[in-house]
């Protein structure tokens, strides 16, 4: 199932983002004064946390260029070494960018 | 943890103090929020697509994953799966401060975590572990980023519909940057390495033999269940 990109397509889509959003917000809440969660169910969204996220990046890195690949190189780099996120950003953006001025 | 005092409140002096503590901090929003409305326009979303999002969805890293998936058509099932994994934090993160908001009544408990996200969050923890029962933190620290990630937005939408070639000045890597800094910055815990491994691995291969887009879900889901695969956390083991 899809939604066009029009604006009606779009705004449902965004409408769309801050239900499930708030749903998360919420539902812990909700959820936790009737079950307690338990160290599993624990286990498995920190472990999702991250894991969505690396499923979103690899295949940037994969099909990306040689200028995208290197601004994530730079960023891991730069964030391992420093712990800043935005210092680590811009790295990896004016990587990105000398590359492919040159 | 120490115990913490029983009963809460919400009312408008703390959340004003709430505003007020948590401004510093919330400056940092403005260049996130920049960063995510050039990010935006550069993916072919209009000014008021993106301001709308910031201003309703209000989380940056599932924001960001969500323009990976704009393009003529949006594909609803990914972008709800990933919407959800990115921001499942949030159910453990409702669920830690569920025994305080038990004290408000029901429309303050589900008003008061309407803008909950990760610092403001941290801080009220922060507060009610040293005795404070006054909800202001949450509410008014929310109020605080909310407002700063709305202008960092705008100040992205106008800065970036000037650019006519974002690929240029490497302005369209600004989300993967943006997202592989969360994830380095949000767990330095060698345990997740497998997890993650084991979604990196699934996804490249959702991608070469599964419809478009699914390898999201299905990363998230692998990563989820390698996570089970570990005995709890050391740091959960009850202290002598």
């Amino acid at each position: 199932m899809t939604l066009p990109a029009t604006t009606t397509g779009a705004i449902a889509a965004i409408v769309t983002m801050a239900l499930v959003t708030y749903l998360t917000r919420a539902g812990g809440v909700f959820v936790m004064s009737r079950v307690p969660i338990g160290p599993k169910v624990e286990r498995f969204i920190n472990a999702m946390a991250g894991s969505v996220l690396v499923a979103v990046i690899t295949p940037m890195a994969i099909q990306g260029d040689w200028g995208a690949r290197l601004a994530l190189l730079v960023t891991l780099a730069v964030m391992l070494a420093t712990q800043k996120a935005l210092g680590a950003i811009t790295a990896g953006v004016v990587a990105a960018a000398l590359w492919r001025l040159w | 943890m120490t115990p913490s005092p029983p009963g809460a409140q919400l009312d408008l002096a703390g959340t004003l103090s709430g505003i007020r503590r948590m401004a510093p901090l919330s400056l940092f929003v403005v260049v996130f929020g920049l960063a995510f409305g050039v990010a935006a326009l550069s993916r072919g979303l209009s000014g008021l697509e993106t301001m709308l999002m910031s201003a309703l969805v209000f989380a940056g890293a599932s924001q960001f994953a969500a323009l990976e998936l704009w393009g003529p058509e949006i594909p609803l099932l990914p972008l709800i799966a990933i919407t959800f994994a990115i921001n499942a934090r949030h159910l453990l993160m409702g669920a830690a401060i569920q025994p305080w908001l038990a004290y408000l009544p029901p429309a303050q408990r589900y008003g008061s975590v309407v803008l909950m996200s990760d610092s403001n969050w941290a801080m009220a923890v922060a507060d009610r572990q040293r005795g404070e029962t006054n909800l202001g933190m949450l509410v008014g620290g929310g109020i605080a980023l909310w407002v700063t990630w709305l202008a960092g937005t705008l100040l992205g939408v106008i800065f970036g519909s000037g650019i006519e070639e974002p690929e240029r000045f490497g302005l369209d890597v600004i989300m993967g940057c943006f997202l592989l800094a969360m994830l380095i910055g949000g767990r330095r815990d060698l345990s997740m390495l497998l997890p993650w491994a084991a979604a990196a691995l699934t996804a490249v291969a959702a991608m070469a033999w599964l419809p478009p887009h699914s390898h999201v879900i299905v990363g998230a889901l692998a990563g989820g269940l390698a996570g089970l695969l570990f005995p709890a956390k050391q740091t959960r083991k009850p202290s002598p």
